[in-house]
């Protein structure tokens, strides 16, 4: 670096004492010190941000990935017991048939294990405390298949969701009070059926593939019902923010006059893009479902609300991306002789697809872990409970997304729903990576340098 | 162009999906409320889901004045069928349902929801409270040597000796909770009533509402904490705390023994007996509300209702029991209205 061109007026300002002296530009004085100082630091300083950022980073990966990785996996037991037609019509004769089949279920249970002289004394009780809600799907397997029933079918049903901490460490013997949920005595009968290959941790596909279920039931909860709902969310944000969000800014840029009316527009916008999400929320109730008469709770409507909210932030990334494209483009094609529209649509709007693009699924990303909209249109709660049946039931049957899924998950008192809360927090991030994958993706495909 | 016929195509797609929707009948109960009550309410949709032919009905929270305000906009199929309620329906509310032409209202009791104080397990010996040692700690005036004073206490052990020396850290539900309300009639009231903080206050020239009010009152000095959120934020705070006091459901409670302890409250227990023979102290009903009018036109909606009290669901056998509700004795009457379908007054 040079300095004593730069040092002398100083020098001459009279804030140095110092005459201007004549030194080789390889010698360092004292102000070139100190500049050279103050970029160090200021190297060091920007150093320091990235390594807190990427301090931060991984703890936040660290504690996601180890809080969410039990719910991944789930304790089941592997059975096999009979059912038949007696015990069937009993009860399919009941008003609650699923507790009839748990009752057949522990029955059976509690006579295979005196049968095998399990060493440990055990009452049946215990065993209602160690097995999750078989009722369900033992009913579901007899219904679907009558002529199973007075053979022995093998069955894999979950354990308890306590049974469950237990075995990945969560819950210790020390820290377990005897409760109608689960007494310490039990734990032995649980560690001779582990023992015995009868209790086993297997991966926890009823997670990824599952709808949401009551608060007594963590083991049969999953993620799956409200992956769909935000899917179908995501469709109807994508086919309507998409065409108006572009059609809007190749107006806004390439056509409309600049006067005042297109100013407070643009101001407008720029606004919207920061209006907390909740507003659009309390629009959306007033709007879409007490004036318009759309169904409570479904996806159309909530994907309608995160249009609103997604709108801006496409307009404002298309408008960027139009104006980064050169005017000699513009120019190109209207001196041969393309009409305005031709040289926009044939020119211009190709070589900003990639920004555009880029910013679209930003925004998609963005309305896709918002929560706080969801909550005023019936959307968080215990809404997930199943799949849709039709492709238009996507749109319209009550479901939930994800984020707000995850949010009531968190907010259950059992434990093991705040796992899954952690282990949906996953999957939401699993989902948001691999859109920003598709971004990267296409934008290098559509990518033009001129 | 292409791009022109791509959006009003999309345009045009979404206005029919948005009609089929708008002529589709519903046929799923819809269900919104307290957030007390949302527990059971859920599950007592899975099971209804599982062992009925009608679809699963969708339960959601946002607390009971939030719920009844939805319950009360109207009759129709964009509005809800259920109101679930941690309190007792509101004269305004009713008048405010009869404005909108709410007028036939089924009210159902499902139950008892004891109140819990839990401290940190390992944490100091919280083990017996009384009204009188919470109206002291947490009001922001109180009586001192027969006069009423600016509150002096900055530990438990200051406002009696056979609490914890430690400092005065509760966490009570915030305002918004109907849980605050049954905190403050049946403990901050009672305490108050019980120091003679409030006689002192009406002697000393308040009238009776106002003397009720500032009982009423919180101390503002950060010793008390609202917690606007739900239980699973009081139990953080009192994670992080080890000498915090929080306010709990007793199912909550009794689903995390492994992380806290309760205290008594005058001496009592709190449990599922207790609570139902009415000797802890701190409990309420719990509510749901049925719109009589959607009855007949949404399919399952009686049969929900009763299929929620019905005694293999809501008595002290049932799934709800197990999950720390506290069934109601009175069940079989509650069982009686909802098939005769008598709607209030």
């Amino acid at each position: 670096m040079s300095d004593t061109t730069l040092s002398s007026p100083a020098a001459s300002d009279g804030k140095d004492s110092s005459v201007p002296q004549k030194t080789s530009l390889y010698k360092e004085d004292a102000l070139t010190k100190k500049r050279n100082a103050s970029e160090k630091r200021f190297q060091a300083y920007g150093i320091t941000a990235i390594l807190i950022g990427l301090f931060f980073l991984v703890v936040m990966a660290y504690s996601i990935i180890s809080e969410g990785i039990p719910a991944f996996t789930r304790t089941v037991l592997t059975v096999e017991f009979t059912v038949t037609q007696e015990q069937f019509d009993d009860a399919e004769g009941q008003l609650f048939k699923t507790r009839a089949y748990e009752g057949v279920f522990t029955e059976a249970m509690s006579q295979q294990f005196q049968e095998k002289e399990i060493a440990v004394p055990f009452d049946i009780t215990a065993i209602e405390r160690i097995v999750g809600k078989p009722g369900n799907t033992i009913r579901q397997y007899y219904l679907a298949n009558p002529d199973q029933l007075g053979e022995p079918v093998e069955f894999e049903l979950a354990a308890s969701s306590r049974v469950d901490g237990y075995l990945n460490g969560r819950l210790t013997r020390d820290n377990i009070t005897d409760s109608r949920f689960l007494m310490k005595s039990d734990l032995d009968l649980v560690d001779v059926l582990v023992e015995g290959g009868i209790i086993q941790t297997v991966f926890n596909w009823p997670f990824i593939t599952g709808a949401d279920s009551g608060v007594d039931n963590p083991g049969g909860a999953g993620i799956g019902a409200s992956v769909v709902g935000s899917l179908f969310m995501m469709l109807v944000v994508l086919f309507l923010s998409l065409p108006i969000g572009v059609a809007a800014s190749i107006y806004l840029e390439e056509f409309a006059p600049q006067n005042k009316f297109t100013d407070l527009i643009e101001v407008n916008i720029s606004n919207l893009a920061a209006v907390p999400s909740i507003v659009f929320g309390i629009l959306g109730l007033a709007v879409f479902i007490q004036f318009m008469h759309l169904p409570q709770s479904a996806p159309l409507v909530g994907g309608l609300v995160l249009t609103l909210m997604t709108l801006p932030t496409i307009i404002i990334s298309t408008r960027a991306s139009l104006k980064a494209v050169p005017p000699s483009i513009r120019d190109a094609a209207l001196g041969v002789g393309a009409s305005k529209m031709q040289a926009v649509f044939h020119h211009v709007l190709p070589l900003a697809m990639p920004g555009i693009l880029t910013g679209t699924i930003i925004g998609l990303a963005q309305a896709l872990g918002e929560t706080a909209p969801l909550l005023l249109i019936g959307m968080v709660g215990f809404v997930a409970r199943g799949y849709p049946d039709s492709f238009v039931g996507g749109f319209l049957d009550p479901n939930s997304a994800m984020p707000a899924q995850i949010y009531t998950w968190a907010a259950r008192s059992d434990f093991a729903f705040y796992e899954k809360a952690w282990g949906g927090i996953i999957v939401l991030l699993i989902f948001l990576l691999s859109m920003n994958i598709l971004a990267i993706i296409l934008r290098r495909r559509f990518e033009r340098r001129w | 162009m292409k791009f022109t016929t791509l959006v009003s195509a999309t345009a045009l797609a979404v206005a029919s999906t948005a009609m089929v929707g708008a002529a589709q009948a519903r046929d799923q109960v819809q269900v919104a409320g307290s957030s007390t009550v949302l527990p059971y309410a859920s599950i007592v949709a899975e099971v209804f889901g599982e062992n009925t032919d009608f679809p699963t009905p969708v339960v959601e929270s946002g607390g009971s004045s939030a719920g009844l305000k939805r319950f009360c906009e109207g009759v129709g199929e964009n509005t809800i069928d259920v109101a679930n309620a941690s309190r007792a329906i509101r004269e305004k509310e009713i008048k405010a349902c009869a404005e909108n032409g709410v007028t036939d209202i089924i009210e159902v009791r499902i139950g008892y929801d004891g109140i819990v104080f839990a401290s940190q397990k390992d944490g100091p010996d919280f083990t017996a409270f009384t009204p009188v040692q919470w109206h002291n700690a947490l009001a922001p005036k109180v009586l001192v040597d027969g006069a009423i004073v600016d509150n002096p206490y900055n530990k438990w052990s200051e406002v009696d000796s056979s609490l914890p020396d430690v400092e005065i850290a509760a966490f009570i539900p915030g305002t918004k909770h109907g849980t605050r309300e049954v905190f403050e009639e049946k403990v901050l009231l009672v305490g108050c009533e019980e120091s003679g903080a409030m006689k002192a206050m009406m002697d000393g020239g308040m009238s009776e509402d106002d003397a009720e009010d500032a009982c009423l009152a919180v101390r503002t000095d950060g010793k008390s904490v609202d917690i606007d959120g739900d239980y699973t934020e009081t139990l953080a705070r009192i994670d992080s705390n080890p000498n915090g006091v929080g306010v709990f459901g007793l199912a909550f409670y009794e689903n995390n023994t492994d992380k806290l302890k309760v205290a008594t409250m005058t001496g009592i227990a709190p449990s599922t007996e207790t609570i139902a023979s009415g000797e802890y102290p701190v409990s309420r009903p719990l509510f749901f509300y049925v719109k009589k009018a959607h009855i007949g036109v949404i399919p399952g909606l009686k049969e929900y209702a009763q299929f929620f009290v019905a005694d293999e669901i809501a008595g002290p056998q049932g799934p709800l029991a197990q999950y720390g509700l506290v069934s109601d004795p009175e069940l079989a009457a509650t069982q009686a209205k909802i098939e005769a379908e008598d709607t209030m007054k």
